[in-house]
């Protein structure tokens, strides 16, 4: 493979000075990454991050060959939201080993989607601890696969996943578009209430 | 889309790109740091830092996108980046949410992000 930097893609405009991000969760195969592409404006881009396993942040990076090193792919897309603001819609991999990642992800991030297949509910569990161990507002959306059969209630759903009242959950198809855009809404307003206490149990009510 | 393998010619390129080097602080850049060119590279500057003024001369680059175009590890790049910051050849603009003290985002960004998510 050649090393010569791949197309930058879409710019972004110039007058953009401030960057937010979601981070949508989930097991492999969830549908992230089909997420992330349906609504970003850019075909979504991967990357990686490195860290040595004994650390607990990346002491030398350049030793990536290094056995004692462990790396971790994510891909991302962004929405530019007007001149001064863009948004990054990260898909972070849910699995225990790839926990290191999380702190950067996390960090600054308005809230995260955790995507759900309900065929998999158990790879829901570790990513769901996860957020609530760092206190970062989430929303639940199921991505239902058009899977033949009887699919669990969102009632079902809610219980199995042992859901807060208070924590929305709503599903989506994470190839429409239309449907991604109102799962990231539904975060935003969910973000909104937690400002506001009051609206928040007139909400639980 | 399924991810693509880091360019990794050899052990050392990695190594190579750094000089072997860690920074401490390059927790002051954030995935989403956005990076703006302050000026042309300089004749016989490291290829991976003319690389990185070429993408960001006409408009900011956040160094997630970086790190993706250069097929380079985020933490690598960040060291790329400190370099170039401290010689004055890029200025960075910072989210407003490293400097927030408050976990919950403030309500009147996000009534702005709701306006723009509404409007897609
Ligand atoms: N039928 C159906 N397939 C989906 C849906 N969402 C994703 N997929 C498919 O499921 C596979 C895994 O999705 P992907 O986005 O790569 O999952 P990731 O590992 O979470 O990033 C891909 O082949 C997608 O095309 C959906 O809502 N319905
Ligand atoms: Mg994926």
């Amino acid at each position: 493979m050649d090393s010569k930097p791949s197309d930058p893609g879409v710019p972004l405009r110039p007058s953009v000075r401030d960057a937010l991000k979601i981070v949508i969760v989930g097991g492999f195969g969830v549908g992230k990454t089909t997420m992330v592409g349906s609504i970003s404006e850019i075909r979504p881009l991967s990357t990686e991050e490195v860290m040595t396993k004994a650390g607990v942040g990346i002491d030398d990076p350049s030793r990536v060959a290094d056995k004692r090193t462990t790396t971790v792919a994510f891909d991302f897309g962004r929405i530019t939201l007007d001149a001064h603001r863009v948004l990054y819609l990260f898909g972070a991999p849910g699995q225990q080993r790839f926990w290191f990642i999380w702190d950067q992800l996390f960090s600054g991030s308005l809230g995260a989607v955790v995507l759900v297949d309900t065929r998999r509910l158990e790879d829901s569990f570790y990513p769901l601890d996860r957020l609530e161990h760092h206190r970062m507002p989430f929303v639940v959306a199921v991505n239902r696969f058009d899977a033949p059969g009887p699919q669990p209630s969102l009632a079902r759903v809610r219980d199995a996943l042992s859901l807060a009242d208070g924590v929305p959950l709503v599903e989506c198809d994470a190839r429409v578009r239309d449907s991604c855009k109102s799962v990231l809404i539904t975060l935003v307003r969910h973000l909104a209430t937690l400002h506001d206490p009051a609206a928040l149990q007139e909400a639980a009510q | 889309m399924s991810p693509r393998p880091l360019d990794l010619d050899g052990p050392d390129r990695l190594y190579t790109v750094t000089g072997g080097r860690s920074r401490a602080d390059d927790a002051a850049l954030d995935l989403v740091t956005l990076v703006v060119a302050e000026n042309d590279p300089a004749p016989g500057m490291q290829s991976e830092h003319v690389a990185i003024l070429r993408l960001c001369r006409d408009e900011p680059v956040a160094v997630v996108e970086l790190s993706s175009h250069l097929r380079l590890p985020v933490s690598v790049v960040k060291i790329l980046l400190l370099d170039l910051r401290d010689t004055g050849h890029i200025t960075v603009r910072h989210p407003t949410s490293a400097a927030a003290t408050t976990r919950l985002t403030d309500l009147e960004t996000l009534k702005q992000v709701l306006v723009g998510l509404e409007a897609l």
